[in-house]
């Protein structure tokens, strides 16, 4: 009764956000310039928290995020571009295929563990890409070029959608499975729970995310080069997670807005920007290594402090 | 085309991620820890030359030993400074330290000089000498000697010497080396300068054998010998160099055989079977998981 009345309250201050945004897009309060770092916020923060489910839930080290993404971006610009279908139908199918390349990647590699895991999925990542790079149907190193076609409400449902159901998992029988993985996979594994099935679980519906989130990526920027996806891409949703904090849906969403907000204004310096991003992570995973929120929620922050802060 | 060519180019590619994939593979198996930035201090090392050779107009050699011993300065920095902290974090941790290390090596090289890549100068002579209907030139032979040295030299190091026998410990067993006396500490910074001057030679070498250097050349040759170190058998300082040989020699092949563009996946496909048929390794020992 409690859970559910939290859950409507949150809906509506989404919808309140939505339609406040919405309609200064509409009026014109805000100009092109805020409505495209708005869309890149919302898919940044669609990546995180795709790869929150599987770093941070389930703790298997995925380094090869934007390979999922890059599926979904070039099966979203194929339905488009190319098929003729409507942007929706590609957002699904992207999210489909996404998904499937993460059941192909996830059942051998999800095997492996720590760093070779992450290794292994950098050089999956790596394959995906260089696939797309030889594939002249679309366009090989030069690109393909896809019609504008994310707004506002696509990717605010996006984000909405996605936080729904990672944080619904999470907190279902699978969460929980996933989260004994985390802690100690062998003791979850004498507990019963079938380990290699519930890490291909939420593998596979982080990248189903990663996909849909690289469908609107693909068509919020014209074009889509395989350089696009490398593994600096890789690397830039790790650190919205790891910055975030390891197990923290919140942490990983604010460290997406956050990071994406910096990044656009020092979009002139890039070299900055790196430098910047990674001094950040070097100190906070020298003095903070659980990352900036740790495995706390927002909600938890609060409610800490209402009992009158005794557990930091 | 001729086999024996492209044979003797994949061995020469193949020497260069031999000695890169030396220090991967030293230092995950004293302290467990994928060094990424590795590979950026193999960029440093190709740079360092550069300099050596035009600034200071100094020959192959000298540049070679000066790359050499600065690199392994920046190798001991880098593990004082950042992995120190982090002997007891969790692999996550370690992991995405490295990461930001490798990027703050890489951006900030940017940042002062621009990623304009630079030609390097001809340091070696450049003869063709033909053997049994190959052209070999004189620098792939000088550089494989180079190469043949330095491994010599490392294993001379790693079995005949103190320090040698105190890494060995260390790898083996970090609590019962510091039980037997063996400061673990500069064991693990030694681990860090030899195999990061091993890095600095191969920078060198490469720079004087492929022409072009920029600030992000560290990235891929990092990422292959790390590919090469688990072929061979992560650890396994035999395996790291034999990983190396065949990886260029692959890579190699592929390109010859008309799919260059292929060749980066070709190294990807390896690691991927190599991880998942048998993840020790050809020389690595299967160890068993304790609880």
């Amino acid at each position: 009764m409690k859970k559910s009345k939290a859950f409507w309250g949150y809906l509506v201050i989404a919808l309140v956000i939505y339609a406040v945004v919405q309609g200064m897009l509409v009026t014109g309060m805000l100009d092109l310039y805020y409505q495209n770092m708005l869309i890149t916020i919302c898919i940044n923060i669609m990546l995180a928290v795709s790869l929150h489910i599987v770093i941070g839930i389930t703790g298997q080290f995925s380094i090869g995020h934007a390979g999922f993404m890059a599926v979904g971006a070039y099966i979203s610009a194929i339905c488009t571009m190319k098929l003729g279908l409507p942007f929706i139908v590609g957002i699904i199918l992207a999210g489909i295929v996404a998904a499937f390349a993460g059941v192909l990647v996830g059942v051998p590699s999800l095997r492996l563990k720590g760093d070779y895991l992450a290794i292994a999925t950098l050089g999956f990542a790596e394959i995906i890409r260089i696939l797309f790079l030889n594939i002249d149907y679309v366009g090989g190193a030069a690109g393909m070029v896809v019609n504008h076609a994310t707004t506002w409400t696509y990717a605010f449902f996006g984000v909405i959608i996605t936080i729904l159901v990672i944080s619904n998992f999470t907190n279902s029988r699978h969460g929980r499975g996933c989260i004994a993985i985390r802690e100690d996979e062998i003791a979850a594994d004498a507990m019963g729970i079938n380990t290699t099935y519930f890490k291909v679980v939420a593998f596979v519906i982080g990248s189903l995310f990663a996909g849909v989130a690289g469908a609107l990526y693909a068509h919020n920027f014209y074009i889509i080069q395989p350089t696009a996806f490398n593994f600096l891409k890789s690397f830039e949703i790790l650190i919205y997670v790891v910055l975030g904090g390891l197990g923290s849906l919140s942490g990983s969403v604010i460290a997406a807005i956050f990071l994406t907000a910096i990044s656009q204004y020092l979009q002139a310096f890039p070299e900055t920007r790196m430098i910047i991003y990674s001094v950040v992570l070097i100190l906070v995973m020298l003095y903070r290594p659980t990352g900036l929120m740790g495995t706390k929620e927002l909600k938890d922050l609060f409610k800490a402090r209402k009992k009158g802060g005794s557990e930091v | 085309m001729d086999w024996l060519q492209q044979l003797i180019n994949g061995i020469s590619l193949g020497s260069i991620y031999a000695l890169i994939a030396l220090g991967y593979t030293m230092v995950y198996g004293i302290i467990k820890l994928i060094n990424f930035a590795h590979g950026d201090v193999f960029m440093l090392g190709a740079f360092i030359g550069f300099f050596a050779i035009t600034r200071w107009e100094m020959g192959f050699l000298p540049a070679l030993i000066i790359a050499m011993v600065l690199c392994s300065m920046i190798g001991v920095i880098i593990e004082r400074v950042a992995y120190k902290r982090l002997r007891n974090a969790t692999r996550i941790a370690a992991l995405t330290t490295a990461i930001g290390v490798s990027f703050l090596i890489e951006y900030t090289m940017i940042f002062f000089r621009g990623a304009t890549p630079e030609a390097y100068p001809q340091v070696l002579p450049n003869k063709n000498i033909n053997i049994l209907g190959a052209n070999i030139s004189s620098q792939t032979i000088l550089i494989l000697i180079v190469t043949i040295i330095l491994m010599i030299l490392l294993q001379f190091i790693v079995h005949k010497t103190k320090i040698g026998k105190a890494m060995r410990a260390v790898s083996h067993d970090a609590d019962a080396a510091r039980l037997m006396g063996i400061n673990v500490d500069n064991t693990i910074s030694a681990t860090f300068a030899i195999g990061s001057a091993l890095a600095g030679a191969a920078g060198v070498i490469f720079g004087s054998y492929y022409t072009r250097i920029d600030p992000l050349m560290g990235v891929l040759p990092g990422l292959k010998a790390f590919i090469a170190a688990v072929l061979g058998g992560i650890g396994s300082i035999p395996g790291a160099m034999v990983g190396g040989f065949i990886l260029g020699i692959v890579e190699t092949i592929v390109s010859a055989v008309g799919y260059s563009l292929w060749r980066d996946a070709a190294a990807f496909v390896i690691l991927i079977l190599i991880l998942i048929l048998k993840p020790a390794g050809i020389f690595g020992k299967n160890i068993r998981e304790k609880v």
